[in-house]
């Protein structure tokens, strides 16, 4: 009863927090106008349940909505349900739900779109979603706004399952009983949220338009939102330098041209509004081939690297140098941990321990870096890092391939190094577990790839998995920040931050932990 | 007998673009990368299930010859299939990308072939300082990369004179007025086309005044002037028709080209067409979708190379089929 009583009060002080933090904006948002932005690449379609490419969390991520949203500091706030409790033994989370949300065709919003939603929508179509929700035992809906959930043994980061892009509300009425990605409504999507969908002409822009009958009262405040597809890197900067366009995000940016617009007076750029995914980038290292499997090599390879480098030039500034492998940004983060420091003299003392001394040419060993093919960026810090392990004797060359290999070898575990990003989602036992877990040694794409087994790693996941109590969470992950870090399976290269470039004009557009990803009811348009 | 004629090289056709879909097939397959795996990147978890049930709804559990078989059997009926990436059918996909691309396609085919037998027909004829300046234009449109003279022409037209609109096919404003519509198309067209264009009218231009030096010393050129016909005639109406069968040749050819061509000026330009649509589908392993934009392209090209052959015979009565 405490522990309920005291998330009634969590939810009261949140939703304080967030009256207090409003008239930070000074300003008084104005009705109308029509928002533009730009996608790069093109979504395939934009139903955040039957896929999450980007562009599709971005812009479906302002037609569908998920029961909760987050607020910087990663607390959840109301979306489509409007409270929420755990019981104090853990296993049962009661949603209410809004009793004025409707779906965009007029039809009610009720419990049963929720469990359909979650039960029978995601199971099929959404493996992040699927790995949470069969843990519930059973699904109850009281009445037409009540949704109680009973897991199966104690799952502590359930809530964040029902952020937009991880539980996206579905409509039962349009979709039971259907093969749900040939479902006719996909090209024509219905939600809940604050825009409609009302066209896609492909290749060039997609028109969303207020929802009139939105649950919020007087939002949302602009009239429409235009998405826009250029594929051309530097016709986007242009569009934005112009004016054409009111924002950009992700991969529609290009780091390159960020000196460009950031000197631009008109424009600004989000330092905000990644809390949720905190994209980290990691450096993955394939312990069954040596000498990746003695510690003191992976050691040394990261002593090599100037991460302030990578972020500095490389990603223009875009991050942070990160010192464990879960993100600041992330529940549970401690920055108490050994560090690496960029130490090339240090690394060779390392490199020499271990028996690899250089060669008549200087080299100790050779490995092979799988670049990832996203882009110019990624590619220049695959050649950076080449450059830093060939300072240290350690000669790497660079292997380039297109995204459909690139997934195909990493999954079968084809590489020495590799390095990409991994989202966190908020709580470690969701985004960073994954990596390093015995039990996730699987062929599967963002396994746990570079087959690190530590049996004590695994036993502190399931515990902090499972516990309720925050103190015996948080020392349960400041053991496993200070093993990981020890045993460096993987070498954390930059905690990420997408650029978000934002014309000033824009007001309250970045205002959650989604970011860009946010449904936009309180964005609004200056004159 | 020339319907038998049609008739025959339209079986040619059916047969050419068949064996184009069975080579592309089997080419894809080979490339390493598997959809199933792509799609489950991105949703930021993969498990077994999950890549079963996408191989399972796609049918990329089967046994390579039977996906094969049951494509081409699909095609027979004229079904593209399904795209498992953007969930909509193929023919959809294509069919609302496909007047784009004909559009920039034919725009440039034309402007091409008028400016460049224009232009070869005014070296020819006025030899000296004509003939110079159009040999150094039309090499240098030639010698120079496709996608540079775009971004050149990016650079110039649309940002420093802003002319032009720099990129896709519409305003981003919207236009009222159906007339208003059509000229902004058009607008946005100008730059796209001449892009295009302008390496297929080099090469016409310096075919269509080689030619013509060619016929001038012959005979019938001379009969011709003998019969009394002023220069101009003889030049426009016996020379310049002779000289035009090898353009029309080479045209031909070419218009398989400038549909390839199209997919970097549809990149540069964001020009909504089919061109990009095979590059995002490359890039994601879109099987079906990918198949069913060659056999389209392939069949342009089957068709315009028979409509080729069918002038090529009504203006050369010596080309006519025995």
């Amino acid at each position: 009863m405490r522990r309920f009583a005291k998330a009634i009060l969590g939810l009261g002080l949140v939703l304080a927090l967030g009256l207090a933090a409003a008239p930070a904006t000074a300003q008084t948002p104005r009705k109308g106008g029509t928002l533009r932005i730009l996608v790069h690449p093109e979504p395939p379609h934009v139903v955040t349940a039957l896929g999450q490419a980007s562009g599709t969390v971005t812009i479906g991520g302002k037609i569908f909505e998920g029961l909760l949203t987050f607020d910087f500091g990663l607390n959840p706030k109301p979306g489509l349900a409007e409270r929420w409790e755990r019981s104090a033994d853990g296993l049962t989370y009661t949603f209410h739900l809004r009793r004025n949300a409707k779906w965009h065709d007029g039809k009610p919003f009720t419990a049963a779109d929720v469990v359909f939603t979650t039960q029978e929508f995601l199971m099929k179509t959404h493996p992040r979603a699927r790995s949470v929700f069969s843990r519930v035992a059973s699904v109850e809906t009281p009445d037409d706004h009540t949704v109680v959930y009973k897991l199966k043994e104690r799952f502590s980061p359930f809530l964040y399952a029902f952020e937009l892009s991880g539980a996206p509300m579905m409509p039962k009425h349009i979709y039971a009983g259907t093969e749900f990605d040939k479902n006719p409504a996909n090209a024509k999507p219905v939600g809940t949220g604050p825009f409609r969908f009302v066209s896609w002409t492909r290749g060039e822009s997609l028109q969303l338009e207020r929802n009139p009958d939105y649950y919020r009262e007087g939002r949302p405040y602009l009239d429409a939102i235009s998405f826009h597809f250029i594929p051309d890197a530097a016709a986007r900067t242009v569009a934005l330098e112009q004016g054409l366009v009111d924002q950009a995000q992700f991969d529609a940016v290009q780091f390159t041209d960020l000196e460009r617009l950031k000197k631009n007076p008109a424009l600004t750029i989000a330092d905000k509004g990644q809390e949720f995914i905190a994209p980290l980038i990691l450096m993955d290292m394939n312990s069954r081939r040596p000498p990746f499997g003695d510690k003191r090599f992976r050691k040394a390879l990261l002593h090599s690297i100037d991460r302030n480098f990578i972020k500095d030039r490389i990603f223009y500034g875009q991050g942070k140098v990160p010192t464990g492998p879960i993100s600041s940004s992330t529940r549970y983060y401690i920055s108490d941990v050994p560090r690496y420091d960029y130490d090339p003299e240090k690394a060779k003392a390392l490199l020499d321990e271990m028996g690899l001394k250089p060669g008549a040419d200087g080299t100790r060993a050779e490995i092979k870096i799988l670049a990832l093919p996203y882009g110019d960026h990624w590619t220049r810090l695959g050649e950076y890092l080449r450059e830093s392990f060939r300072r240290v004797g350690v000669r790497a060359t660079v292997e380039n391939t297109d995204p459909g290999n690139w997934i195909q070898r990493y999954t079968n575990w084809d590489y020495d190094i590799v390095y990409t990003f991994f989202y966190q989602y908020a709580d470690p036992a969701l985004g960073v577990a994954r990596t390093y877990l015995c039990s996730n040694v699987r062929k599967v794409f963002l396994a746990n790839a570079n087959g690190y087994c530590n049996q004590r790693i695994d036993d502190l996941f399931s515990a902090a998995t499972s516990e309720t109590d925050e103190a015996k969470k948080q020392a349960a992950y400041d053991e496993i920040q200070k093993t990981l870090i020890e045993d460096l399976p993987t070498a954390p290269l930059l905690e990420l931050q997408f650029p978000v470039v934002l014309n000033r004009r824009v007001h309250d557009a970045i205002t959650t932990a989604h970011g860009p990803n946010d449904a936009y009811a309180d964005a609004w348009l200056a004159r | 007998m020339r319907l038998r004629y049609i008739l025959r090289r339209l079986a040619n056709g059916v047969l050419v673009v068949l064996l184009v879909v069975v080579f592309n097939f089997v080419i894809l397959r080979l490339a390493p990368g598997d959809p199933a795996m792509i799609m489950a990147g991105e949703s930021g978890a993969s498990d077994e299930q999950f890549i079963a049930d996408v191989r399972r709804a796609y049918g990329l559990d089967q046994p390579m010859p039977t996906q094969l078989a049951t494509y081409l059997g699909n095609v027979l009926q004229f079904d593209l299939g399904f795209s498992y990436r953007q969930k909509r059918p193929n023919a959809e996909l294509i069919g609302e990308r496909l007047p784009a691309t004909l559009l920039l396609a034919l725009s440039a085919f034309v402007l091409s072939l008028t400016l460049g037998v224009l232009l070869g027909y005014l070296a020819a004829r006025y030899r000296g300082v004509v003939d110079w300046l159009v040999s150094v234009v039309s090499l240098a449109f030639y010698a120079t990369p496709i996608f540079w003279i775009g971004l050149m022409g990016i650079i110039v037209f649309s940002i420093q004179l802003e002319w032009l609109p720099a990129f896709g096919m519409r305003s981003i404003m919207p236009v009222r007025g159906e007339f208003a519509k059509i000229a902004d198309v058009l607008h946005h067209l100008v730059l796209p086309a001449l892009t295009l264009g302008l390496f297929y009218m080099a090469i016409f231009a310096r075919l269509m005044r080689a030619s013509l030096l060619e016929v001038r010393p012959l005979d019938f050129v001379a009969t011709a002037r003998a019969k009394g016909a002023t220069i101009g005639r003889v030049w426009r109406r016996h020379m310049l028709r002779n000289a035009f069968l090898p353009v029309l040749t080479m045209a031909g050819v070419q218009a398989g080209q400038i549909v390839g061509g199209s997919i970097l000026v549809e990149t540069v330009f964001a020009w909504p067409g089919i061109g990009r649509l095979a590059f995002e589908a490359v890039l994601q392993r879109d099987y079906n979708l990918l198949l069913g934009i060659f056999l389209v392209t392939s069949t342009a090209v089957v068709l315009i190379n028979l409509a080729t052959d069918v002038i090529y015979v009504l203006v050369d009565p010596r080309a006519r089929p025995a």
